[in-house]
């Protein structure tokens, strides 16, 4: 048993329990921060696997964005979560079954496969990396050949930020806005207004 | 105990994406927990990703990998705006109460 096994099963036993008490939590915010514990270990695994690289994205983009976006929402809305809950162990065992069905239907075709060698039809495009870093070798192939498919993700996010900030946007009528164009397109006629005043009289009528 | 193989990860992954699962039957109601069960089904497809990358010395898996990331992060982003403005409108987040285009 090596150094290695140790630490998988640690991070491995980790991140299967917070993930249960994700689904199983009463109070929506403690079911993101084990979420957040979710993916930290996951992060460790794959720095175990060799993929340096994606553990650190998982940490910056997932822990670092989406977790502080899924604690800012439950936090921001005043959700009565306990009419939620109704209902929830009439729903359990159905999802026990199904999960325990498709797990081991998972299992058993995972036991009968023979993962020792490549499919033939990705022998082409295999690209060893053990000379290089992980980081290295995923830009190597991120900025040539993937190209297009990294300038699709960026549109996926932009996509993404434009619906978002369309969606929760919402006009005020109690709210003064400065408008540029009627600031602009404002005459000199519009604003001054020239009077001769007389000595020992105001200019009101 | 036995040395780490590529099936560990792949029954890793495999609970992890049941318990997604089972957290979709179990918060039917609740839409935040329905998401973040989402996280994790997403997250266990991501782990697959990776292990058959680092098995077979490919580095295709992780660019893959690198695009669901991309992907559940804009998924994250809109659905939390919807769930925000359903608030707003319905003062609940329950799946039951979005039931206005129900015939």
């Amino acid at each position: 048993m090596t150094v290695l096994s140790l630490f998988f099963y640690l991070f491995a036993s980790v991140s299967l329990t917070s993930s249960v008490l994700v689904v199983v939590s009463r109070n929506p915010v403690h079911s993101v921060l084990f979420l957040i514990l979710t993916f930290f270990n996951c992060a460790a695994l794959f720095v175990l696997m060799g993929a340096e690289f994606l553990a650190m994205l998982l940490l910056v983009v997932y822990i670092g964005a989406i977790a502080v976006l899924f604690l800012f929402v439950v936090m921001m809305l005043n959700i009565d979560f306990a009419t939620l809950r109704k209902g929830m162990s009439k729903n359990a065992p159905i999802g026990v079954l199904v999960g325990l069905v498709l797990f081991i239907e998972i299992v058993v075709s995972i036991l009968g496969m023979n993962f020792e060698e490549l499919p033939n039809s990705f022998s082409e495009a295999q690209i060893t990396y053990n000379e290089i870093e992980n980081t290295r070798a995923l830009g190597m192939v991120l900025y040539t050949q993937y190209a297009y498919l990294f300038q699709c993700a960026g549109l996926i996010l932009l996509v993404a930020m434009i619906g978002a900030i369309v969606l929760t946007h919402r006009k005020r009528d109690t709210v003064r806005r400065q408008s540029v164009i009627k600031q602009v397109l404002r005459s000199r006629d519009q604003s001054i207004d020239i009077k001769k005043v007389e000595i020992g009289k105001g200019t009101s009528k | 105990m036995i040395e780490v193989t590529l099936q560990h990860y792949l029954v890793l992954s495999s609970l992890i994406f049941t318990i997604g699962l089972f957290g979709i039957f179990l918060n039917r109601k609740n839409l935040i927990i329905i998401l973040m069960s989402l996280e994790l089904i997403l997250l266990s497809a991501n782990i697959n990703f990776v292990a058959f990358s680092t098995h077979f010395n490919l580095i295709l898996g992780q660019v893959y990998s690198m695009f669901i990331l991309t992907v559940a992060a804009a998924e994250v982003a809109i659905g939390l705006a919807i769930l925000v403005v359903f608030f707003r409108s319905k003062g609940s987040i329950g799946v039951d109460d979005a039931s206005s285009m129900k015939g």
